[in-house]
């Protein structure tokens, strides 16, 4: 009996749960928490039940009927499922979420169509060799794990045949050893492209838990779409306040620190992780800073710019600078990078992100250039 | 992926030679089932028809990807395991897991001879469709044809809207005879369309001009005539086939939902007795026959898992193996009639035994003649729920839970009636097929003492107008008070009568 594929049907459904994920991607990219981290390469995100609507009766009213032991008023425990009565799976009734798995690739894809965000076009002249070894070719060697049923009896035919020792009448097929073929593996040169990311991030007083937030909500999904684009890809985390220092992503999104803000230490510690080691001649490299804007002097800031013009920039794919709006921050340097870069630089990328609402805008910003 | 991948394998000799044995076990029995094929799938396969209720061709659409992919995440993690499925044809077909030990072979098909003879010989059951697998890939094949002519997108989404009302349809249906087929044969049922068999010559023999113009005389004669239908009627897709304003394959679409919901529908009415006698069986003839001892902790454990109950379910396997062997022993020890009844010493009817043996042959007759209803009406009894720890629970708003809510077997009994009576789903007819003379459609919901979710009746009756065409109403009752619910040009409201 053959069963007809249903694995059409299933992407049907995972084409439709897509659909309504990008409907609703805006409430993700806010409420960055609703999405689950599954392992190294796979997110969950709670849909609501896609269902069939149906007449049917409220459902907390209902009550049912059970088995067990207690007295009138004890609580049941367990998850009744009033109505059906029946614990069958799939055909539950209630508001249940669905838990959808997704690839961090598709929802890389989810993200791009719906910001319309271009393909990263890598440098050019920076791309690494890798061998992959793919199990395609055909050898007549082999373990016999890894013999091919198929290929081997068509060999042995068709020695018979040329033998003359294949009767039709009587089709016995006997493979000797030189008929044996075995599954083997072909390598592949791939060109790829290498990519760092260094964030930064401002810890000094006036960053609270909620700017930490929205940064690290857009940090996630700006990994998710670099991650589409380059195969390798790394990250580095740098925090700051008045001196410099990496941290792991752990430390990145948890310390608070207080004290004054001195960006240039960032800008020269980024400057000598880059130098060390990632050579910009085979490394795309994304450094992406985040701050409130505040500076503690003019001096720094002069400090910077020249740090950026002369360094960092001639070295990266583009500078990103997310400014997250705070209470305490003046929102400063925004300005001073507006002021010596302008707005439409190649290689600068400026982003005000004045609160959750403003994360999805900000990432269509700073990725929608296509560097 | 081709078609040869997902093929399914007959028995290996041995399980052959198993099959063969129980077989003849279960007839010795005075079991009768149709002829059985076995098929070895493995659990990808398993799911995959699960998800297909069973059967091995259905149409495409979405919600089988969907309950395949809950079933192989289910699957994955080790969740749930779906030991047995046997589908209502004949030959019936089983599907037995290559993975699993052969204690378990055993008993699955032991208990598919329970559920095959079931099919078979319930009064229920007689009027299914036993070519169903036929039936069910001839309507695969139309639809996927109305799929390429019409595009995939608008065949699906109309399939959506004709499941949304999938369950208005009156299972005892098929046992009434047709009384409205005279009738029918006077009038043409359509909408005045005439009748054409070449579709592209439709729009000359009706033009949309002379439609609107039948459409208003049919409407003027309706109104002059009496209100259809006549009397509530419970078969909401029949009266949709009959009058709703349908392209043609439309009207197919909505039949082969019909037909197929009709073809499920005795099943659902049975769940209880059917899961209950056929791990009747599968207990009696494993545990008498066919289970070699180094085997019966595993059956046991396997089987009493099958039986288990969680809090605020009701298990059908439990009770309806319990209430088989219950009836089984009353009948054997003539614990039922006038006398019984009426004895008050409980000492007395415990000990009753006037050892007259009825017992199995009773069984037989009750999983003859009985539905679910009537199996727990009759023969739920205050002993039985006593034995069995049974109670109600009610929902707790102070306390935000569900709590147990009384032990009296009759509230017992009532709470589990309504949950299983037309399949624990609101009573729903049509009344009224020309609404305040505007074409509008009338549903009427026979409120009782459960209100219906109105969100959930919204989104039904978006789907249904637009399957009708024109607004329709819904009546019924929101905590004590008569309302109709209105759903008409894309807005829903709701007002008091």
């Amino acid at each position: 009996m053959a069963i007809y594929n249903i694995k059409r049907d299933h992407s049907r459904f995972r084409q439709i749960v897509k659909g309504k994920i990008k409907q609703n991607l805006k409430k993700y990219v806010t409420h960055g928490e609703m999405i689950g981290r599954k392992g190294k390469d796979r997110v969950t995100i709670p849909l609501p039940q896609i269902e069939i609507p149906r007449f049917r009766y409220g459902d907390k009213e209902q009550g049912g009927a059970g088995q067990g032991d207690g007295k009138v008023g004890d609580p049941i425990g367990g998850n009744p499922q009033p109505g059906d009565g029946q614990g069958q799976a799939g055909n539950q009734s209630g508001e249940h979420q669905l838990d959808v798995e997704l690839t961090l690739q598709e929802l890389a894809e989810i993200l791009g169509e719906e910001l319309e965000l271009p393909k990263i076009e890598p440098r050019g002249h920076k791309t690494l060799k890798s061998k992959v070894d793919k199990y395609t070719g055909i050898a007549n060697q082999g373990p016999n794990s890894l013999r091919h049923f198929k290929r081997t009896f068509k060999e042995t035919l068709r020695r018979q045949i040329s033998m003359g020792t294949y009767n039709p009448e009587e089709p016995v097929i006997v493979p000797i050893k030189r008929d044996m073929r075995y599954r083997s593996w072909k390598s592949d040169v791939r060109h790829e492209n290498n990519a760092v990311i260094i964030y930064m991030m401002d810890v000094s007083g006036s960053m609270g838990d909620e700017q930490k937030e929205i940064v690290r909500t857009e940090a996630f999904w700006i990994d998710t779409w670099l991650r589409s684009q380059y195969k390798g890809i790394e990250t580095r985390y740098i925090i700051h306040d008045a001196t410099a220092r990496e941290v792991d992503e752990q430390t990145f999104f948890k310390t608070r620190e207080s004290g004054g803000t001195l960006i240039s230490s960032a800008y020269k510690l980024c400057e000598k992780i880059i130098e060390t080691d990632y050579p910009p001649s085979e490394w795309n490299i994304y450094p992406f800073h985040f701050s409130d804007g505040d500076n503690w002097s003019g001096e720094d800031t002069r400090v910077c710019m020249e740090l950026l013009q002369s360094r960092l920039l001639p070295m990266c794919n583009v500078f990103c600078y997310g400014q997250v709006e705070s209470r305490y921050g003046s929102g400063q340097f925004y300005k001073d990078l507006k002021e010596q870069f302008g707005m439409n630089h190649e290689s600068v990328i400026l982003s005000k992100i004045e609160n959750k609402d403003g994360i999805l805008p900000s990432i269509k910003e700073f990725l929608g250039k296509g560097r | 992926m081709g078609m040869d991948d997902f093929s399914t394998s007959a028995l290996t000799p041995d399980l052959a030679r198993l099959r063969d044995q129980i077989r003849a076990h279960a007839e010795a029995y005075g079991l009768d089932p149709f002829e059985t094929i076995f098929e070895m799938v493995d659990s990808d396969q398993i799911n995959s028809l699960a998800a297909l209720g069973g059967f091995p061709v259905r149409y495409p659409h979405w919600r089988f990807g969907m309950d395949y992919d809950q079933l192989s995440k289910g699957y994955e993690w080790g969740l749930q395991k779906i030991y047995e499925m046997v589908i209502n044809t004949n030959p019936s077909y089983a599907y037995l897991m290559k993975s699993n030990p052969l204690v378990d072979q055993k008993t699955v098909m032991a208990h598919v001879y329970g559920h095959v003879d079931f099919f078979k010989n319930k009064y229920l059951f007689y009027k299914t469709n036993r070519k169903m697998l036929d039936t069910m890939a001839n309507h695969a094949v139309k639809i996927r044809d109305y799929m390429d002519h019409y595009g995939q997108d608008v065949v699906e989404s109309f399939i959506d809207k004709c499941l949304a009302i999938e369950n208005l349809i009156d299972p005892y249906a098929p046992f009434v005879e047709k009384k409205r087929s005279a009738k029918a044969q006077q009038e043409e049922p359509n909408s005045g369309r005439l009748k054409n068999d070449r579709n592209y010559m439709d729009k000359f023999i009706n033009p949309p001009d002379f439609l609107e113009e039948q459409r208003q005389k049919m409407a003027l004669a309706q109104q002059q005539s009496k209100k259809i239908p006549a009397e509530p009627q419970k078969d909401i897709l029949a009266f949709l086939l009959e009058f709703a304003p349908l392209e043609d394959w439309e009207q197919e679409v909505l039949a082969i939902v019909r037909d197929e919901a009709y073809y499920f529908a005795p099943q659902a009415q049975t769940k209880i007795m059917n899961e209950g006698w056929a791990s009747y069986w599968h207990s009696k003839i494993l545990t008498e026959k066919v289970l070699k001892d180094s085997e019966i902790i595993d059956f046991c454990d396997h089987h009493s898992g099958v039986t288990a109950m969680q809090p605020g379910q009701i298990n059908p396997y439990k009770i309806g193996i319990e209430l088989f062997r219950e009836i089984e022993d009353r009948w054997n020890r003539g614990k039922f009639g006038k006398e019984y009844e009426e004895c008050d010493d409980m000492r007395a009817k415990a000990l009753w035994d006037k050892k007259l043996g009825l017992g199995r042959q009773k069984i037989f007759e009750v999983r003859k003649v009985c539905n679910d209803i009537t199996f727990i009406d009759e023969y739920l009894t205050e002993e039985f729920c006593e034995r069995l720890k049974l109670y109600t629970y009610q929902f707790n708003r102070r306390t935000n839970q569900y709590e147990i809510a009384d032990r009296d077997y009759r509230k017992i009994k009532e709470k589990i009636l309504f949950g299983i009576s037309n399949l624990g789903q609101p009573f729903v007819y049509v009344t009224d097929g020309n609404y305040q003379n505007k074409g509008e459609l009338l549903l009427w919901h026979k409120h009782q003492g459960l209100d219906l979710d109105v969100r959930w009746a919204r989104e039904t009756m978006r789907s249904l107008s637009e399957i009708w065409k024109r607004p329709v109403n819904v009546e019924t009752e929101v905590d004590g008070q008569k309302k109709v619910f209105s759903y008409a040009n894309g807005e829903f409201s709701e007002r008091f009568i």
